[in-house]
């Protein structure tokens, strides 16, 4: 699924301070919920990882040992160790392990480079550790948090229909 | 017939035992486990609590200790064979006669299979390993017809497991050394084919190549599936022609055989798939769970659908129906 055109357009008028404000949040937020993610990745939690939403003109990358998340535009994206692209949708699912990074591939809904060692074994992690997005950030909500939770499960459940 | 699941992390575990398994194999974290992928697998505590979780529910669970012991390197095996004993692993699945021979001599109370990768696919060899080892179950290679896997079960006293879904080997499991000819590292010994550490992705126009250890084994042209990095599924230029020359991009399935399967007398149906994610998990064994239980006319229904999971999003019978002779 990939993002319709309309939200795609708002999302990339963003300025780019306050999506990596975003990304902060919801990436420390479940790092702290998850600490054994690091345990799976072993050495390579010290490597490099970008992740590029094909419907979005931005690109994260992530350094696990770091606890750290960077946002780039596309074009000002610096070299990494491993690096995966696809629907901002496909990505999410695939952080939450509610798809099989295998099937995906297989469909070329993904495309994959650099270090496959490292995406291995960080596909492995995230697929052991249990993301949960709604649940994992809803504590940041403060008193809207179950409102929040409901909301992004809502949402959730309409993007993975349009997966699936 | 029992349906036997793989699960390659905890969570995973933890989907195909709610899923409907009754029985969950998994491995170590290390070189005794022919899915030794970085990320994957259980450390002993993670074990010992997989099998409470498993009990808990019904669900048996069994350790794969499915390569070969490196000389000098024994004890890596044992200890992995002393852990899972220890966590109350139902059965350890093993290729190894030494590790058999261990096994059998050290915890003879300990239930035995042998692995696919014990390459056992005659009478006189599955008698052999009974005899020897004890070996309650043996799992068969994907070599065999329907009516071969009869003969064997009516002089075997043994139960028998098959694949019935997920990955296909190019059928000389536990003896195929392709992989070790371009990266050192072959399943039988180290538990990875085409190590991850060897292979790379690169995009070159609209296609997308695969390279192992800086070998290209394949291109996928703009929207053609995909399928693993592996030599066996590689194209090939030979003579005139550019293809396919071991095997093509497919999964195995076997749903539609089920009877004639039990009528040849299997008693277990495993599920390929350790290295896979738990949403792959949760969704086939709960399938495959679903169609056991139907009434055959309506099992294709419940199987539908998978074909797209599956590698290079086809499947076949394989050898069980050997076309090709």
């Amino acid at each position: 699924m990939i993002l319709p055109r309309r939200l795609t357009m708002v999302l990339d008028r963003v300025p780019l301070t306050v999506v990596q404000r975003v990304a902060d949040l919801v990436f420390q937020q479940a790092i702290k919920q998850h600490p054994q993610l690091f345990d799976r990745l072993g050495t390579h939690a010290g490597k490099r990882y970008r992740f590029t939403p094909a419907d979005l003109d931005l690109s994260f990358v992530i350094e696990p040992q770091r606890k750290r998340i960077k946002v780039y535009r596309k074009k000002a994206t610096p070299t990494v160790d491993a690096a995966a692209a696809g629907p901002m949708v496909t990505l999410l699912a695939l952080l939450e392990g509610r798809l099989d990074g295998d099937a995906v591939f297989f469909s070329r809904s993904l495309t994959l480079t650099g270090d496959m060692e490292a995406m291995l074994a960080l596909r492995n992690a995230l697929d052991d550790c249990g993301f949960d997005l709604p649940t994992d950030l809803a504590p940041a909500a403060g008193p809207f948090a179950p409102v929040f939770r409901q909301l992004a499960q809502r949402v959730r459940e309409h993007a993975l229909a349009g997966i699936a | 017939m029992e349906l036997i699941c793989p699960a390659g992390t905890p969570a995973a575990y933890r989907e195909a035992a709610d899923a409907g398994a009754d029985a969950i194999y998994c491995g170590f974290r290390n070189d005794t486990n022919a899915r030794n992928f970085p990320g994957l697998n259980f450390s002993t505590p993670e074990l010992v609590e997989a099998v409470a979780y498993g009990r808990a529910r019904g669900v048996g669970t069994y350790v794969a200790l499915n390569t070969f012991m490196r000389a000098g390197d024994e004890d890596l095996w044992y200890r992995a064979a002393g852990d899972a004993v220890a966590a109350g692993a139902e059965a350890l699945i093993v290729a190894d006669m030494a590790l058999m021979a261990h096994v059998a001599e050290r915890y003879p109370e300990q239930r035995l299979h042998v692995s696919v990768q014990a390459s056992a696919s005659n009478v006189d060899a599955i008698n052999f390993l009974v005899s020897s080892f004890g070996a309650r179950r043996l799992v068969l290679p994907r070599v065999l017809t329907i009516p071969e896997i009869a003969a064997i079960a009516r002089n075997v006293n043994c139960e028998l497991e098959v694949f019935a879904f997920g990955g296909l080997c190019v059928m000389a499991e536990g003896r195929c050394s392709l992989s070790s000819y371009v990266t050192g590292q072959s399943p039988n010994m180290h538990g990875v084919c085409s190590p991850a550490s060897h292979v790379r992705y690169r995009e070159d126009g609209e296609d997308m190549v695969s390279e192992l250890a800086g070998f290209t084994i394949n291109r996928f042209g703009p929207g053609e599936p995909a399928g693993y990095p592996t030599l066996c599924k590689g194209r090939f230029h030979i003579a005139e022609d550019d293809g396919y020359a071991f095997e093509d991009p497919v999964s195995l399935d076997v749903m539609n055989h089920i009877e004639a399967l039990a009528d040849a007398g299997v008693t277990a149906l495993k599920i390929e798939g350790r290295q896979r994610g738990k949403a792959y998990v949760a969704e086939v064994v709960r399938r495959l769970k679903d169609a056991l239980n139907s009434a055959p006319a309506d099992r294709a229904q419940h199987v539908e659908g998978l074909r797209l999971l599956s590698e290079g999003q086809r499947t076949t019978t394989g050898a069980y129906e050997k076309k090709w002779r």
